[in-house]
């Protein structure tokens, strides 16, 4: 049902009474888990475009010059690519009860992941050998911002990861480990559409 | 017409955290009972730190020349931290993170917060973030004394005070409390959509959740703002970054910066400030709708236009923020808009005073401790919302930015009012708190000091406002436009705050006296319908519910159902107990 016919209704009426004292009480069918990640990335989401619009703001000064961009950003963005599919491997292994199928998904995924960071990390390496320091232009500081506050997110996420391969040598059950996948795999695919806007806006200015 | 039961009531069993020693079970709590009262009891403390900080500033610009107590830099420092405390620290915190943990798995009907481990977590980075922002009172050079706008290019250069360690700390306890919030808002937010019990659909909420929810929601989507800005700030401050720095000579030397924009950090602020208005104002409407209800023995006039009404005024606040800003230089059209959004604003709040008035038209008015607060709110807040329209008029503001009359504006609609909402749900949830009355002759005594005490405050203050006394000066001094007796009036605001700051012992007093040794409260002592008071224990226990969690057959607000055997009918009554066969719930509006 949607928003709007609820925000009408009447909870005093009697016949309105009749429908209502059969309601579950949830509101959607996903468990609790899911829809607070989804409340979560909705968060993520305005944060991450706040600083965009602070980026497009301050990129209209006069003083902004523009990045090189170190090829290692196109590894890594490729790397990031496979650790989403890893993780989509895994959930989709685990909707079809294979064992093997979401051990490998889940470890491709979070060893590519903890790649990219690496790989991050070693780009940041470059930029300051080059003399690009956070202060020296608000473009450089703007990527180590904008940088850091992703792979923050991605360690966030691999905490969890880690939680989930935890659970997994423990030998949990394929439906007791669902849940913890899916929730990996989405966040990754989340992140990885982050990454892909936020080295498309590097790229194109 | 017989009610014909539905299909078995039954209700899905979640699995419950059980805490096995005393410190799991009071200390680092998964319970959002006690989350909850660990939330209200730090900001209460730093929210007395914050009254400290004012009566002190008082005493300085009533008698300038008469107490030594305070010099220009720690003015500027008590400004910066008594807003900041108020606002965040305290109001923020306690009525999400205190009232929102208490009430909303109380009141939906859920055995606790969906996620309670986050929410403890919240709790602890929450305390995490009060101490530091502690601590910047402790060192060097004193906490931040920016104001609590904290604008660049000021906020971060030497010249302010505090501009070493205190913005630093200030910055990052802003974004520690951000985070810890964030972990708290997910739960609220998923609570109220998953966690209800059967029966329970959104529009069966009462309003108190409502506004707890909206409220929410907004913080979710305001905060990213000041995190941003916060952010960048403290890189501005602490890696000489540019993000909101121009070029600037300081002593006689050009600084390092240059090329960034102070204005793109007062729209950041702001777009997360204005919301934050209603962060504190939405949980206010909701719980004062409650107690009005509840106390007047009428159900809430208007229901669905209430929650309406909170919705619009949350998504309209998103798009008024520039309101703060017409000052700083804008284009006039954009201050055209602005002022535009600001005054439609005023449609959706009015509407709720108007319900509110109606609800108590021809009610069984019970002029008890929280009603008497509720009353105080609605005018309060009623003033308060009047000069909002003076200074959401460009024209208007531009004359009265920076007066008194601006800081009379706000302390009325966004300090006293909330806080009149605070005070009169502590006294009407108390009993279910503590399973005690707290004392009827205190609290009137309160209640009359504080809320009289605010008018002869802040009534005033307008008044000077208009006269052309500026804010944030520590001392006038002597103009040629303002006379001799503004000092007279502004030293006669110092003795009633004063009283007003000492009176708030009478609370405090009755609060921990009626904690040991009040009256045991009757179970649900003023007849509430809501879910939280249906509870087998009162306190409730943990896991609130008993064996079986509550059905719910009806709204929060059946007062006065004809054939009822009591004027009320609680939400979870099955409909076969409510009263003489044949009598008919439903109360058509």
């Amino acid at each position: 049902m949607s928003l709007f016919s609820q925000l009408a209704e009447k909870p005093w009426a009697a016949e309105q009474a009749a429908i209502d004292d059969l309601h579950s009480g949830g509101e959607f069918t996903l468990p609790a888990p899911q829809v607070g990640l989804r409340v979560f990335l909705g968060f993520a989401s305005v944060l991450f475009t706040l600083f965009i619009v602070v980026y497009v703001e301050r990129m209209v000064f006069s003083d902004w010059h523009a990045l090189p961009e170190p090829w290692l950003l196109w590894v890594n963005t490729a790397i990031l690519v496979f650790s989403s599919a890893g993780l989509q491997w895994a959930w989709v292994s685990a909707d079809k009860n294979q064992a093997d199928g979401v051990k490998k998904g889940l470890y491709v995924g979070g060893v590519l992941a903890f790649a990219f960071l690496t790989g991050q990390f070693l780009v940041w390496q470059q930029l300051v050998n080059m003399g690009y320091y956070a202060s020296s232009n608000p473009a450089s500081a703007f990527f180590y911002l904008l940088t850091a506050l992703h792979a923050v997110h991605l360690l966030g996420g691999l905490v969890a990861w880690g939680r989930t391969a935890v659970k997994l040598q423990n030998g949990l059950s394929m439906a007791q480990l669902r849940g913890s996948i899916e929730l990996c795999a989405v966040y990754w695919h989340f992140l990885l559409v982050v990454w892909i806007v936020l080295f498309g806006l590097l790229l194109f200015t | 017409m017989a009610y014909v039961a539905p299909a078995p009531a039954e209700v899905e069993e979640v699995e419950l955290y059980h805490a096995h020693s005393f410190i799991t079970k009071y200390v680092f709590s998964q319970d959002a009972k006690v989350i909850a009262i660990q939330y209200s009891s730090v900001a209460i403390a730093i929210g007395v730190v914050g009254l400290v900080l004012s009566s002190l500033m008082r005493l300085q610009l009533g008698f300038p020349e008469s107490f030594s107590l305070i010099d220009p830099a720690q003015y500027y420092q008590f400004i910066t931290m008594h807003g900041m405390i108020m606002v965040v620290y305290l109001l923020t915190a306690l009525f999400l993170g205190g009232f929102g943990n208490y009430l909303i798995p109380l009141m939906v009907g859920a055995r606790d917060m969906v996620f309670p481990y986050v929410n403890m977590m919240s709790f602890w980075i929450y305390l995490f973030a009060v101490l530091l922002l502690v601590a910047s009172f402790f060192v060097p050079g004193g906490p931040t004394g920016a104001g609590w706008t904290l604008y660049p290019p000021q906020a971060i250069l030497p010249g302010t005070p505090g501009s070493g360690g205190g913005i630093i700390l200030m910055l990052v306890s802003l974004v520690f409390f951000i985070i810890g919030f964030t972990m708290g808002g997910l739960n609220y937010v998923v609570t109220v959509l998953q966690a209800r019990t059967r029966g329970m659909t959104l529009m069966r909420m009462p309003l108190t959740i409502w506004g707890i929810f909206i409220a929410t929601v907004l913080a979710l989507l305001a905060f990213p703002a000041l995190f941003v800005g916060g952010v960048m700030l403290l890189l501005d401050k602490v890696l000489q970054t540019s993000f909101f720095m121009p070029v600037i000579l300081s002593l006689g030397e050009q600084l390092e910066y240059g090329g960034g924009s102070p204005i793109l950090f007062q729209h950041l602020f702001w777009f997360f400030g204005h919301p934050e208005v209603y962060i504190v104002a939405l949980p206010a409407f909701g719980v004062v709708s409650d107690l009005i209800s509840v106390h007047s023995r009428r159900n809430i006039f208007g229901y669905r236009m209430m929650v309406w009404a909170l919705v619009a005024i949350g998504g309209i606040s998103f798009i008024v923020w520039a309101h703060h800003m017409y000052v700083s230089g804008m284009n006039p059209w954009f201050g055209f808009f602005f002022a535009t959004t600001t005054l439609i604003i005023a449609i959706p709040t009015a509407l709720k005073v108007y319900n509110w008035v109606l609800t108590l038209w021809k009610g069984n008015i019970r002029f008890t401790i929280p009603m008497l607060f509720a009353l105080g709110f609605i005018v309060t807040f009623t003033n308060g919302g009047i000069t909002g329209l003076f200074l959401g008029n460009v024209a208007i503001d531009v004359p009265l930015s920076d007066t008194m009359f601006v800081v009379a504006h706000f302390h009325m609609v966004m300090g006293v009012a909330p806080l009149m909402v605070i005070f009169g749900a502590i006294y009407h949830w108390f009993p279910l708190m503590s399973g005690r009355m707290m004392d009827e002759t205190l609290g009137k005594i309160h209640f009359w000091v504080t809320f009289l005490g605010a008018y002869l405050i802040f009534l005033p203050m307008h008044y000077l406002g208009f006269l052309g006394v500026p804010r944030r000066y520590f001392e006038m001094g002597e103009t040629n436009f303002i006379p001799a007796s503004a000092q007279s009036l502004s030293a006669f605001i110092t003795v009633v705050t004063v009283i007003v700051g000492v009176a708030q012992i009478v609370f405090f007093y009755n609060l921990f006296k009626s904690m040991k040794s009040g009256e045991i409260a009757e179970k649900n002592p003023w007849k509430a319908a809501s879910l939280e008071w249906q509870t087998p224990d009162q306190p409730p226990g943990h896991g609130n519910f008993g064996a079986e969690l509550p059905v719910v057959y009806r709204w929060a607000y059946a007062y006065g159902v004809p054939g009822a055997k009591e004027d009320f009918v609680p939400q979870n009554l099955h409909p076969d107990e409510v009263g003489e066969a044949g009598a008919h719930e439903a109360s058509e509006e």
